[in-house]
Formats: C-alpha cells, sequence, structure tokens
C-alpha cells in the first residue's frame, strides 16, 4: 500500500464527494425549505447528463454543451415546479413519495423514448483526456481534477450565493424558519421555484461533470440519489455545509473504504474474503456512518431549523 | 389508574370495538353521538368481500379452462404482495412509522425457505415459521433501534438496515450472492398436497393471505389497533396519558416484519429463486408505492394497491413498450386527484 | 414441476381441448422463439446486437425458420436475473415458446436456465456459456451457439504468454462469467499473477482498481469488461496515462465495434481474442456482414454473429424434423447435428452441446477506409473444446 495509492484515493474521493455535493445541495434545499421528499431528484440528474451529452456532441465542444445542458435542465426544473410538484408541497410526506416517484418512472421511459435505452457517450474534452503529473512520478487524470475544481467552483458560488445576496438570505430564511420567513413576506412562488431551478441546475452539473466517467444511461439517478438522501441526513436537512461536510465525509469513507477493506481483508482472510465480504463491507460503511453520525447528533452535523 | 382513562377516552371516539358486520359509511355531516362504528374501526364490509373472495377462488377453474394457466401464477404473485403491502400498511397507515426497510423482512422470510431447502430442509411446516420468526426477531431488532427516532431519521435508519442486510447478502457466495438462490423445487406440505401444482398453491397462499388479513382486522379493531391508531393521531397525547408508546409500536413493528417475512416465504416459493435484489431499496419503494396508491390507512388499501399497481404492470406492459410512462402517468394522476388512495376514493369516509 | 390440476367437472372439456392441442401438435403451423436479452443499462448493446443478428437471419429466412413461419417475441432482462426469471416464466408459460435464446450474462443464464429445462423447452445460447452448463450441470435442453466462457479468455492466455509477458494485472467482474474468464486466461498463462481484482458488476469508476494497478506496475493488463463496462474502463485507463506502459489485452467482448465506437482511436494496439471476426472469409460472412451494415448502419459485433448463427442452427432444425416440434428427441437429435452454414465457418459440437472451433487473434487498427477497427491476425487454437466436457455427463432427456 504506497503513499501513491492513498493519495490518489484521498482525490478521488475529494471528486466523488464534491459530486455528490452537487446532487445534495439541491435536495436539502428543496426538503428544507419546500419539505417536499423529491424523488425525482435523481432524474433531473439524468436529464442534466443526457441534455448536456447531447448538446456537446451537437455543438462539438464539451463546454458549450456543459452550459447549455445546465440551463435546459434548469428551464426543465422550473417547469415542473411549477406545473406538477407545486401542488404536492400542501401534501403529506408519502403523497409526495408517490408523485415523485411516478415522476420517476416517467423520467426515466421518457428518456428512454428519445433517446434509446443503451447509454449514450459523453466524452471529456480532448485536452483534458490525459493524465496530468501533480507530483514527479505520480500521475492523476487531468479530467478528474477538472472534476475537483468545477465542485470547489460551485461550493464557492453557492455559499457567496448563500451568504452575501437577497436570493439567498431568503433560501437560508426559509430553511431555518419557514413559517416566520413566509409571514416576513417573502414571495413564496418565486423563491420556491427559484430554488428548485437551482437545485436542477447543480444536478446537472453533476451529471455532466460524472457523465465521462461513468455511462449516460438511463436509470443512472437511482443509486445516486440514495447516496444523496444518507448525505443530507448526515449533513442536516436545509444546510447547504451540512450537505458540503456531509459529502465530503460520505466520498473519501466510501472510495477509501472500497480500496482499503478488500485490501485489509485479503492482508488479513484472503483473497475470497477480499473480493466477497470486502466490497460488502464497504458498501455497508456509509450506513453505518449515518447510524454513529444520527447517534450521535440525532439531527445531523449543521441542522438548519432553529 | 392511567389506563381507565385511556379506555374511557378511547370509547368517547368509538361505539363498538369489534364490529365486522358494520353496515358502510355513513353520510358526511354526523353526530358523534349516532350509534356507529368508530372512526378508529374497520369493517369488513361483507356485502362486498365474498363477492370477492368467490371469485378469487374460482379464478384457477377460469383461468385453466380458458387455457391460461399463466395468470394463476400471476394471481399468486399478487396475492403474495397484497399480503406483503398489508403488511406494510400496518405500521406505515395505522401506526404511522414510515418504514422504508420494509423488503428486508421479505427478504429475510424468502431467504430463510431458500437456505433451509439447500440444506435439504423442504418441509413447509418447517421452513415457513421460521422464515416467520427470522424475519420477526429481525423486526425486533431493528425497531427496537429505529423506533427511538423520528421523522425522517426513523425513515433512513429503517432504509440503512435494509441496504446493510441488501449488501451482506450480495456478498455471500454460499447462499448466491447477487445472482441468487435457485430452489430445487416448492416446499413440502405433506400427505400428497404437492405445492409444485400453480393451482394448488395459489389456494394456499389465498387462504394464508384471507387468515393475515382477518387478524389484521380484528386486532385493528381491537384495544390493540384503536391504540396504535391514536398514536398515529396524536402521538404527545397519549404519552401524556400513559400509554407505552413504544412497545405498542415496537409490538406492531414486529408484527408487521412477521408477516412479511411470511409473504417472503410465499415469495420464494412462488418464483423458485431467491436474490438480494427483493431487499433492495426499490423493493421497499415499491411497496411502500403499493399502500399509497391504494390507500394508507385503510384496511384494505395494501390490497387494493398490489391488485392495481401489479396488475396495471401487467396489462400496460402487454400493450406498449413504454408502460412505465404511462404507469407514472396514472399514479401521478391517483396523487393529485385521490389524496386519500384509491380506497380513499371508494369509501366516503365522514372526515375528523 | 407444474402440472395443471383437472380434478373438477372442467375435466372432460380439458381433455378434449388437450386432444386438440395434441392433434394440432403434429405439424405446428409456426415457430415461436423467446428472445430474452439485455436491451437497457450498459449492456444494452450486446443484447441489441444479438437481437438484430437474430432477426437478420429470420430476415433472410423470408420471415421463416425452417420453413415455418417465425414469431419472434423480444423481451428485456434488464441484466437482472430476478427480472429474467419471472420474463422467462411469461414467455414459456404464457406465450408457450418452441425455443429460448437471448441471454447475455451469465448470472441472468443461471437463472433463467431452471425453469427453461424443467419446462422441456430449448435454450439455444447467443451468447452466456457458464461453466455449470459444460460440465456437471450440462443438459440436453442447453445448446451454446456461441462458445464456452472460458475459451476466448484461454486464448488470450496463450497469446500473453507467447508474447513473453511475465507480470500480468488481471480484471474481470464478479459473477460466474467473469470468474470463469480469469481461470480461463489462468490456465494457459504461466507467469506472474500481480493483482487479480473482481469488480461488482454494476461498478463503473474504476478509479480504485487503477490506482492499484499504477502501483503494482505490470507489464500487461488483461480485462473482462464486457459492453459499457469496458468502455468506461479503457477511457479511465488512457486518461490515467497507464497505456503508455502497460499493453492491454481482452477477449473480443471488451473490444468489439460497440466498444470502440465510443472509445475510438484510444484504444488502438489493443489485442483481443474472438471465435469470430467480420473479415472471416467465407461466403456465409460475406453476406451476413454486408447485410448487417445495409440493414442496422454500424458493422457487426460477434455478438451479432452468435444471433445470427444461433437463428440459423434453430432453422437448420426446424428444417430437419420437418416441423414437428413436438417431438423433442427428434429435434435435440437435429439440434445435436448443427446442419447449417455458421458465418465462422465449419460448426460442430461437442458431447456436451458446447461448440468445437477456431479462436483468432484480432488487433485494433485502422483499416483502408480509415475506420478504427479489428484486423484478424492470426488462430490462436483450432478446433478448440472447453475443459469442462470430462466432468458432462449429460443425463437422458
Amino acid at each position: 500500500m504506497t503513499g501513491v495509492l492513498v493519495l490518489e484515493q484521498s482525490l478521488n474521493g475529494l471528486q466523488f464527494g464534491l459530486m455528490l455535493f452537487l446532487l445534495a445541495a439541491g435536495l436539502t434545499l428543496v426538503f428544507g425549505i419546500m419539505d417536499m421528499i423529491n424523488l425525482a431528484h435523481g432524474s433531473l440528474y439524468m436529464v442534466g447528463a443526457y441534455l448536456i451529452a447531447t448538446a456537446a456532441a451537437a455543438t462539438g465542444s464539451f463546454w458549450i454543451g456543459l452550459a447549455a445542458g445546465v440551463v435546459g435542465t434548469a428551464v426543465i426544473g422550473m417547469l415542473l415546479e411549477v406545473t406538477v410538484l407545486r401542488r404536492l408541497y400542501q401534501r403529506d410526506h408519502l403523497s409526495q413519495v408517490l408523485g415523485t416517484f411516478a415522476l420517476l418512472l416517467m423520467a426515466n421511459e421518457g428518456v428512454r423514448m428519445l433517446w434509446g435505452a443503451q447509454p449514450i457517450a459523453l466524452n471529456p474534452p480532448d485536452s483534458l483526456a490525459g493524465p496530468v503529473e501533480l507530483l514527479p512520478g505520480f500521475f492523476y487524470p487531468a479530467y478528474r481534477l477538472l472534476i475537483i475544481g468545477v465542485g470547489l467552483g460551485v461550493a464557492l458560488l453557492l455559499y457567496v450565493l448563500v451568504t452575501r445576496t437577497r436570493l439567498g438570505m431568503q433560501v437560508r430564511a426559509g430553511a431555518s424558519n419557514r413559517e416566520m420567513a413566509l409571514a416576513m413576506g417573502t414571495n413564496v412562488r418565486r423563491l420556491f421555484t427559484a430554488v428548485f431551478g437551482l437545485g436542477a441546475a447543480l444536478c446537472a452539473v453533476a451529471g455532466g461533470m460524472l457523465g465521462p466517467l461513468l455511462a449516460v444511461q438511463v436509470g443512472m439517478g437511482e443509486s445516486i440519489l440514495i447516496l444523496a438522501f444518507v448525505v443530507i441526513v448526515i449533513g442536516g436537512i436545509g444546510s447547504i455545509r451540512g450537505a458540503l461536510f456531509g459529502a465530503l465525509l460520505v466520498g473519501v469513507v466510501d472510495t477509501a473504504g472500497r480500496a482499503l477493506i478488500p485490501l485489509a481483508f485479503g492482508h488479513w482472510l484472503g483473497p475470497e474474503a477480499a473480493s466477497g465480504a470486502g466490497p460488502a463491507v464497504a458498501s455497508m460503511l456509509i450506513y453505518l456512518l449515518m447510524a454513529a453520525v444520527l447517534f450521535w447528533k440525532p439531527r445531523g452535523l449543521f441542522p438548519a431549523h432553529g | 389508574m392511567a389506563d381507565a382513562m385511556a379506555e374511557r377516552f378511547l370509547r368517547m371516539r368509538t361505539v363498538s370495538s369489534s364490529s365486522s358486520h358494520s353496515p358502510p359509511a355513513a353520510p358526511q355531516a354526523v353526530s358523534p353521538h349516532e350509534a356507529r362504528p368508530g372512526l378508529l374501526d374497520h369493517a369488513l364490509h361483507l356485502r362486498w368481500t365474498l363477492p370477492l373472495l368467490a371469485v378469487l377462488a374460482a379464478l384457477p377453474l377460469v383461468a385453466s379452462a380458458l387455457g391460461e394457466a399463466f395468470y394463476v401464477g400471476l394471481a399468486t404473485r399478487i396475492l403474495i404482495f397484497a399480503l406483503a403491502a398489508t403488511s406494510l400498511n400496518l405500521i406505515l397507515g395505522f401506526g404511522g412509522m414510515v418504514s422504508f426497510g420494509h423488503a428486508a423482512f421479505i427478504g429475510i422470510g424468502a431467504y430463510a425457505v431458500g437456505i433451509l431447502m439447500q440444506q435439504g430442509v423442504v418441509s413447509a411446516w418447517i421452513a415457513w415459521p421460521a422464515a416467520v420468526l427470522a424475519s420477526a426477531l429481525f423486526a425486533l431488532v431493528v425497531g427496537a433501534i429505529s423506533l427511538r427516532t423520528r421523522g425522517v431519521y426513523f425513515i433512513m435508519i429503517t432504509l440503512a438496515f435494509a441496504q446493510m442486510l441488501f449488501y451482506l447478502m450480495v456478498s455471500v457466495k454460499a447462499w448466491g450472492g447477487e445472482d441468487g438462490l435457485s430452489l430445487a423445487g416448492r416446499s413440502v406440505l405433506g400427505g400428497g398436497f404437492d405445492l409444485g401444482d400453480d393451482t394448488r398453491f395459489y389456494y394456499v397462499v389465498l387462504v394464508l393471505f384471507v387468515l393475515a388479513f382477518l387478524v389484521i382486522q380484528r386486532l385493528l379493531n381491537a384495544r390493540f389497533g384503536h391504540v396504535l391508531q391514536a398514536i398515529r393521531e396524536n402521538e404527545t397525547r397519549m404519552l401524556a396519558i400513559g400509554f407505552p408508546v413504544y412497545r405498542y409500536q415496537l409490538a406492531a413493528f414486529t408484527l408487521a416484519g412477521g408477516l412479511a417475512g411470511l409473504a417472503g416465504a410465499l415469495l420464494a416459493n412462488q418464483s423458485s429463486f431467491v436474490s438480494p435484489s427483493l431487499l433492495q431499496w426499490n423493493q421497499s419503494g415499491l411497496l411502500m408505492v403499493m399502500v399509497i396508491l391504494g390507500g394508507v390507512g385503510h384496511l384494505w388499501g395494501g390490497f387494493i394497491g398490489a391488485v392495481v399497481f401489479l396488475l396495471l404492470e401487467e396489462v400496460l406492459a402487454a400493450y406498449t413498450i413504454h408502460w412505465q410512462f404511462v404507469l407514472g402517468a396514472v399514479l401521478l394522476l391517483v396523487v393529485l386527484a385521490a389524496p386519500r388512495g384509491l380506497a380513499g376514493l371508494l369509501r366516503r369516509e365522514p372526515r375528523a | 414441476m407444474k402440472t395443471v390440476s383437472a380434478a373438477s367437472p372442467l375435466k372432460p372439456l380439458a381433455v378434449a381441448a388437450l386432444a386438440a392441442l395434441a392433434f394440432s401438435a403434429q405439424a405446428a403451423d409456426a415457430v415461436k422463439i423467446g428472445l430474452l436479452s439485455t436491451l437497457s443499462g450498459p449492456g444494452a448493446g450486446l443484447g441489441i446486437d444479438i437481437r438484430d443478428g437474430f432477426q437478420l437471419a429470420v430476415k433472410h429466412g423470408g420471415g421463416k425458420l425452417g420453413g415455418l413461419p417465425a414469431e419472434v417475441v423480444v423481451a428485456d432482462d434488464q441484466q437482472s436475473p430476478d427480472v429474467a426469471r419471472q420474463t422467462a416464466d411469461r414467455l414459456i408459460k404464457r406465450d408457450k415458446v418452441d425455443f429460448m435464446t437471448g441471454v447475455v450474462f451469465s448470472n441472468v443464464m443461471l437463472a433463467v436456465g431452471a425453469p427453461t429445462f424443467a419446462s422441456k423447452t430449448f435454450y439455444i445460447s447467443a451468447n452466456a456459456g457458464p461453466s455449470q452448463y459444460a460440465g456437471e450441470q450440462c443438459n440436453p435442453y442447453f445448446f451454446s451457439a456461441s462458445y464456452q466462457n472460458d475459451n476466448l479468455h484461454e486464448a488470450v492466455g496463450k497469446t500473453v504468454q507467447d508474447k513473453g509477458f511475465k507480470r500480468v494485472a488481471l480484471l474481470a467482474p464478479n459473477y460466474p462469467a467473469g470468474k470463469d474468464a480469469l481461470a480461463g486466461f489462468k490456465r494457459f498463462y504461466k507467469g506472474e499473477v500481480l493483482l487479480e481484482s473482481y469488480t461488482p458488476l454494476n461498478q463503473l469508476d474504476y478509479g480504485a482498481e487503477i490506482a492499484k494497478m499504477r502501483a503494482a506496475k505490470p507489464d500487461a493488463v488483461y480485462i473482462f469488461l464486457p459492453g459499457g463496462l469496458g468502455i468506461n474502463f479503457i477511457k479511465q485507463f488512457v486518461g490515467a496515462g497507464l497505456s503508455k506502459d502497460m499493453t492491454l489485452f481482452g477477449p473480443g467482448f471488451s473490444a468489439d465495434e460497440d466498444v470502440i465506437k465510443a472509445v475510438g482511436e484510444p484504444m488502438l494496439g489493443m489485442f483481443n481474442s474472438s471465435l469470430w471476426a467480420h473479415d472471416l472469409d467465407n461466403a456465409a460472412n460475406k453476406k451476413f456482414v454486408a447485410d448487417f451494415q445495409k440493414e442496422y448502419g454500424r458493422l457487426p459485433t460477434l455478438y451479432a454473429a452468435q444471433g445470427y448463427d444461433a437463428a440459423r442452427l434453430i432453422d437448420g432444425a426446424v428444417r430437419d424434423v420437418k416441423g414437428n416440434l413436438a417431438d423433442k428427441a427428434a429435434v435435440r437429435r437435429a439440434l445435436e447435428a448443427a446442419r447449417f452454414e455458421s458465418v465462422r465457418g465449419p460448426f460442430k459440437f461437442n458431447t456436451n452441446h458446447f461448440p468445437i472451433q477456431d479462436y483468432y487473434l484480432r488487433v485494433i487498427t485502422k483499416d483502408p477506409q480509415g475506420r478504427v477497427t479489428n484486423r484478424t491476425l492470426g488462430t490462436v487454437f483450432k478446433s478448440h473444446a472447453d475443459a469442462y466436457v470430462g466432468s458432462c455427463k449429460m443425463p437422458v432427456a
């Protein structure tokens, strides 16, 4: 187990965590402010990836594709909010589960109808397709560095947005005490639509960034959705800071676990255990982490509600 | 003393505690002193249920006559899911506990049967009770830990348990791992009653479902059920009165887990195949969707939800390859138009 | 296991119906095929190719197989053994198909096999060839029109050994075919194995495995990652800069047209083995490749070739029994005789219903038209049988 391995895995964990953050941020805002469980959040991630891939293929440029796809997904998200989701705010969580689950089914099939059942290709920009020498003898994929950069950039943008703008102030107010914020005169409908659109845009960025690494395929949102829920529970619902912390924690623990636990098992228990039990325990790690955090801090690390 | 007070409180809201022959719902505005079943009671409506039972009993005969024996298997599957959904409704609808890990109990029941059969134990009299016990035990443990939390945290903790169990079953190669475990055949009831015959198996499942349903109905109309529903309505008040809320919830949770285990055992028999995908969160979500669709907190909610959902799936898939879209649209429509599920549409219940 | 119970007043009716059915079974009026394959998800490309190859063969027969109108029921197994099992049930019991085919992944195959054989329906595999069905669990109703999972990996193992590589890293998904793959590779490669990793079938991010390879420094890497998995790995492998120091080897599945289309030039120079190549010189293959391109606008992969051959195998068998599909023993004998023209040249079955055939070495280069594609370099194995035939005691059906 060399230092290079540890370094590379740490960077991978950071990269994964930052992407999870993009998804979790939108999800925690929607849950925190609108008090809505949105199972279709992963579908926005998927739609975002598809739009970006299509735009990138059509224009020949990854960056234009990214921009177009993000804008497109934000628009779709806002349209969805205005037409369907708005009616679910007043309903109980279970109805929201059913409604957003229905949207998830429709989104999956809709994408399949438009783009076919096979995964589509999204290639990273040519300039970043190769490795970069970070330290003498240590090469790291340039594209993953880009993901880290974009993730940090977006996090910074969000920070500025939330702490320094009026919209951000309303978001924070809404997250910590919805009724009070409404009483103080926030324009509810516009705020909600804006928040939803922002969440959709963040999903699209994550989808576009991860697309070249993973496959752009129908149902790609489901597996990452469950992780996003774990992240916001760990971080504290309604808190963006919590989403960042939670996402980084989950990202690093998950990545490190996947690399180190099979190694450790192989060392002590043999190769059979390494390939069998190793990945299983690594996967369970996130849930154990969540249980541990909840045990110690039942409302999450940075609960937003006052 | 607290118990007596509670009894009086409950009796104020109910007239009779076990009324399976009560007439269907009364008109909207009603004086609370009229002699009618309480809000916490659930009638069987024998006027409708007996014909339904007759139809269900005749189904295999009709199917065989039409040469469509395949549908007996489908009907069996639907009944099994109806059982599972009803068990979830017990805690979700009547207990107010949103468990996102219910598939775990089904999975345990299924694996219990599968593993026992792998070891050579094929008798249904051993395997099925073992399945129920195993899942009830797991439910007890999960419930004991999870019921200390509330709201979304309860949801996530139950989910976490189910996911961990899923990953565990994926990793154990001896029990099939990710690829699943094929069962050599169905459980043996003995006495020459071959469960391998789809029709016979269907009847066994039907009988078990009816029994389980009756048990739940009796339970809901008895003190236990009333307390459970009252806890759902206002937990703080019940705590203040002095009810051991935690114990009631845990008991309900364990019972629901055991019934789900029975459903799992039957499911393992029906498909002769067990795989970890039974335990995944998608399955838990699907069960929840069935319950919500059918009507949360309605006696028939689980049954209606399972029947409608699975039938829709089957019918739509025969018509169009894009059936998932239509299914989603239908579900969305139901959510928007029927706030209390399909059963809520059928019953015109006076609102409290 | 399943018998229709007729202990009821409907018995005479049932008997009459059965009699009518038995009568009509003398000469079936159509042959129904259940094509259950992976048509969604990262493995979709493989299933779609099998389906397209199969349907092209039906088209070549004028919509008929063996002289009978062919009804092909296509279904998606979603790469899930669970879903596949239920769908197979539906195909066998509701649609009452005469033949089943199409499964891509071996774990799905093992779940579909049991009910198919139990219902005495023939399964013609257009891809999956698990070692279980070649050896201890061989079954009279199973026929592989493709290969046995280990074979292509054995061919690469021999190639890597012959080329003199001594330090190798291995990677395969953690499912029956994955294990068969690395077992087959190691059967012929005798050098040092520095790293042997099994990843979950749904894992698409190979960052961890690539990091471990970088640390272990092999001179060759052998991967078995079908379809979308291979696409992802190769892109990430090249992106991490490892392709400069390590030669990449794979079986034909990880280096066929579907992967090439998605990855492109970074794949140049990758060696792979296959039982078929689009530049094989025989009449049936030339027609197949030309018509496939015309019909679908792309070059066929070995999955398409296998799908095509599966259909032709069925065609030959149905023709041999003159449409009498009810006589299972005759159908089996006809299948075993395998009287059809395969696109890979001469085709014959071993006693365990797996083919004895040649395996070729291919490399990814640019063809005269500038397309990135496979070029056949030579033959690795001639008339190669699988390693499990010895443990197969074919039961009497």
